[in-house]
């Protein structure tokens, strides 16, 4: 419990961050309506291999594993990046970012390469409308790692160049949760996509 | 917002052990011969460990209940996850039942559309 909780009137910096925080959660929202529907679409074809390798040819609690707990961790180190930003060290911050940075780079790596191990033993979209809507669910989930990986370079620009300020601030408390999203994006395909996958 | 390390220590571990969890009931099924436990069983705790930690992580990593003043983002939430349950819940209900009124069986469906030299 915090017990130091004064009510201050918010500083013009901290109203702003909090308007663009809550236009980018909407944003957020509109994203997570994307998912759900490649979810629902998923689901529905989970069952049409069409003679084609099913969900338990294919995949592997280990390598599905590995990625989670891969994601799970950025997921931290990201929120340790926040943490070192608000006690303003930007040296800190950065360590963290880049942290950040390398561990989604490896889940990318790592989920690249199981795609790629099954387009090369014949699982590859076109096969079945089960692997159609297994590679646009998790094809869009790594599109938006790699449209976080790009964030987090500019964010590391950006904060070495200008320092802690209230706007680079703002930036990364928006990419915190555009990361943190994406890991509970994720936890929903390791669950009900891969697990359920090999039950 | 106030980022604290506590928060996001707790939020860390908690997702790993439901993570693991998830995992670990996986294995124990299928290295047993898919006999350990019953399907029905199996699906419901893998979903119910997930959102769990789909609140642990709102919680602790994304600060959904630390908003002060009208809870926006809250109330944006609740509302889209309405829609997700519909429209997830909706399709497989749907689907599943145009599935099982408008098609032969199965086996006798795959092999209709193979003899057809696919589409």
């Amino acid at each position: 419990m915090d017990n130091e909780q004064t009510i201050t009137p918010m500083t013009e910096a901290e109203e702003r961050t909090d308007t663009q925080v809550f236009g980018f959660w909407l944003y957020l929202m509109t994203d997570l309506i994307i998912f759900g529907v490649l979810f629902a679409v998923y689901f529905v074809l989970r069952g049409a291999t069409f003679g084609g390798p099913a969900s338990y040819d294919l995949f592997s609690l280990r390598s599905a594993l590995a990625e989670t707990i891969v994601l799970l961790t950025s997921s931290f180190t990201c929120g340790l990046a926040l943490v070192a930003a608000q006690r303003g060290k930007a040296n800190q911050t950065i360590g963290w970012l880049a942290a950040t940075f390398a561990l989604g780079a490896a889940f990318l790596a790592l989920e690249l390469t199981e795609l790629s191990r099954f387009v090369a033993t014949g699982a590859s979209p076109e096969r079945s409308a089960f692997l159609s809507a297994f590679f646009t669910l998790v094809g869009t989930h790594g599109l938006h790692i790699g449209v976080g990986l790009l964030w987090i370079a500019v964010a590391i620009v950006q904060v070495r160049l200008r320092g802690l300020t209230a706007g680079t601030r703002s930036k990364l408390t928006r990419f915190a949760l555009f990361w943190h999203f994406l890991d509970i994006v994720w936890i929903f395909i390791f669950s009900t996509v891969y697990l359920y996958g090999i039950i | 917002m106030k980022f604290t390390l506590r928060a996001y220590i707790i939020g860390f571990v908690a997702s790993l052990a439901l993570t693991l969890a998830a995992a670990w009931l996986v294995w124990i099924h299928v290295s047993s011969g898919h006999a350990a436990f019953s399907h029905s069983f199996l699906y419901a705790a893998v979903l119910t460990l997930a959102v769990v930690q789909l609140f642990v992580q709102l919680v602790f990593f994304m600060h959904l209940a630390g908003e002060s003043g009208p809870r926006w983002r809250l109330s944006a939430f609740v509302s889209t996850a309405g829609i997700i349950v519909i429209v997830i819940a909706g399709a497989i209900w749907i689907m599943g039942h145009l599935n099982y009124n408008m098609m032969a069986s199965p086996a006798q469906m795959e092999s209709y559309i193979q003899s057809q030299d696919g589409f």
